[in-house]
């Protein structure tokens, strides 16, 4: 049955779509068209197509900002073979996979919580739709910073929080430890980005007809019943929406990063974007860059992939 | 019978939990802010001293003095200012453009649509090594101009969906109308459609705007004098030329909520908007 669930946006695609030509108005309109779509995608080419391919060349040659001898020569796969049999390559690319996996199931579950309580109908509903989406459109700087100082050992509020109840952890300096670092960091990630999550989800609900839980009800469903066999089911689509899109931001996560940590204590936080910035602005190196550049890009596109494919409905 | 009486009992309990949950999401949202606006109303000595209690000490305003006088913030302000108004224009003219092209004049929408999709979703870090060499080949690199051009793969694919999306759902009878009487389609296309769109417009000018006033890995990348830093990539920068061994949140924080609130206050005007372009941007 999954055809069903792939068909219809393609038929519709399709239905405006009729290669042959038609009456004369119909052919300028076409040319028109690809005319008013060029600078769209034309310049969207400029900013990805040439990049990938760029990184594509470069990463089989010599390209060294430090080592002008060698620079364009063709360097065949020594940078693929220097990058998988890098270590610090392996590290990222597992604490990556793990803080995505992490947040994003962590996300998900507060996000889900949220989009319930922002459907119910309530005074002053509107107001805390905008509050709830304020620290999604604050830049990352501003969300990295803000929790910066939220858990700065002598001036942060969680410091207070632990110190006036007397609970351990007061004066801990959270960015100096790993598993603290990444904490500190998940906390500063969902803040901004749970919201995003809970307003795809929130548009989910809002298709669910009410009629459903209320046959639901008569029929003596409890609340959670209907939670686990209408809400969840149903709200798939946007789940998987909710889930590509943050997915892929987790795992290209930067700007907290470089923010909060620097990649530190040590490498115990650096990422993949971070190992690929270190690589291309920090040792110039953009073969080795380009080859990184590769793997994100295969990357991402495997995990779309998995994301939609695991979530498809299964009946 | 027990649901019956579970029916009478918990109605009130409900609602005092459902009012508890949403002041846990209101403080949990806005709280961080209310602790950086409090960090940034302390002196620097104050701050040293340690945070003893909610409120601060006294209020005192030296830390966004200082930030306009010493630290020069007024600058990447206009720079993020300029760049994000022109990016934002940018996208919506390219976006109007392809979105009408795509609603109404029959080129292949779908593999068009979806190139635009995936390129929003390419990796950022991915495009900072060849646009570095590129940009440094041009001449280009330290200039705030073509960060424009760049933050449009922050932008533009979803400006984009919006306006197709928001165009499909216009009535075709309406330019017909005009091209029966002779118009031209650009014409029909800026004098009937657009005029009909402008909420539509709207909302893809102020995701746009959001999503460009967010940028940090690019100004990071490409720029390297203080007077050309993007406000966000400013922040930082007044974080890292600090004393290493204890950072002054209070001076930092003035800037930060100065960041802020341009687009809490967008938000606050918008919000209808904003959830209206998120969720069509996504669920269709």
């Amino acid at each position: 049955m999954t055809t069903t669930t792939t068909a219809p946006p393609a038929r519709r695609f399709r239905l405006s779509w009729s290669p042959r030509g038609g009456s004369d108005r119909l052919r300028a309109d076409r040319r028109l068209g690809y005319l008013l779509v060029a600078p769209a995608v034309v310049s969207l080419l400029a900013v990805t197509g040439y990049p990938l391919l760029y990184n594509l060349w470069n990463s089989f040659h010599h390209e060294n900002l430090t080592d002008a001898a060698q620079a364009h020569t063709f360097s065949g796969v020594s940078n693929y073979s220097k990058l998988f049999s890098s270590s610090d390559f392996v590290s990222s690319l597992t604490r990556t996979v793990g803080f995505m996996v992490v947040s994003v199931a962590f996300e998900t579950v507060v996000a889900v919580g949220l989009a319930l309580v922002l459907h119910k109908a309530f005074k002053g509903r509107g107001l805390v739709r905008a509050a709830v989406l304020i620290p999604w459109a604050v830049p990352t700087v501003v969300s990295a910073l803000l929790w910066k100082t939220m858990f700065d050992p002598r001036n942060g509020f969680v410091d207070y929080l632990l110190g006036v109840f007397h609970l351990p952890g007061a004066h801990t300096t959270w960015l100096a430890g790993e598993w603290t670092s990444w904490a500190a960091i998940l906390v500063a990630d969902a803040w901004k980005n749970v919201p995003f999550m809970a307003i795809i989800l929130l548009a989910g609900l809002q298709l669910i007809p009410d009629d459903v839980y209320e046959a639901a009800r008569i029929d003596g469903a409890s609340a959670w019943q209907s939670f686990r066999r209408i809400t969840l089911p149903l709200l798939k689509p946007a789940l998987v929406v909710a889930l590509v899109f943050r997915a892929l931001q987790a795992f290209l996560i930067f700007d907290v990063i470089f923010i909060m940590t620097g990649g530190g204590p040590g490498t115990t936080t650096e990422t993949l974007s971070y190992f690929n910035y270190h690589a291309f602005l920090v040792d110039t190196d953009f073969g080795f860059g380009g080859a990184i550049s590769i793997s994100l890009v295969v990357l991402s596109l495997v995990i779309a992939g998995i994301c939609t494919r695991a979530l498809r409905p299964s009946t | 019978m027990p649901a019956l009486r579970r029916r009478l009992r918990w109605p009130g309990w409900g609602r005092v939990g459902f009012y508890l949950a949403v002041l846990v999401v209101l403080a949990v949202s806005l709280f961080p802010f209310y602790w950086i606006v409090r960090t940034s109303l302390e002196t620097s000595a104050e701050f040293s001293a340690g945070t003893t209690s909610l409120l601060p000490a006294h209020l005192t305003f030296s830390n966004y003095t200082q930030a306009f006088t010493q630290a020069d913030f007024a600058r990447p302000l206009l720079n993020s200012a300029i760049i994000a108004l022109a990016t934002t224009a940018v996208s919506v003219f390219f976006g109007s453009l392809a979105g009408y092209a795509m609603a109404r004049l029959r080129v292949p929408s779908g593999p068009i649509l979806t190139f635009i999709l995936v390129a929003g979703f390419f990796p950022v870090l991915a495009m900072v090594g060849p646009l570095f060499l590129l940009y440094r080949h041009l001449g280009f690199l330290d200039s705030i101009y073509p960060l424009i051009v760049t933050y449009l793969v922050y932008t533009l694919p979803i400006a984009t969906w919006l306006l197709r999306n928001f165009f499909a759902q216009i009535p075709p009878d309406l330019e017909e109308a005009a091209l029966v009487d002779g118009a031209t389609r650009l014409r029909a296309l800026w004098k009937v459609v657009v005029p009909v769109a402008v909420p539509g417009v709207f909302t893809a000018a102020i995701l746009s705007f959001i999503l460009a006033w967010n940028d940090f890995a690019f100004a990071l990348s490409f720029l390297q004098t203080p007077s050309k830093f993007t406000a966000p990539l400013a922040i930082v920068n007044l974080g890292q030329t600090q004393n290493a061994f204890q950072v002054m949140y209070n001076r930092i924080d003035a800037a930060v909520v100065i960041v802020t609130l341009p687009i809490a206050l967008l938000v606050l005007l918008a919000q209808r908007r904003i959830v209206s372009g998120l969720t069509a941007g996504a669920l269709r």
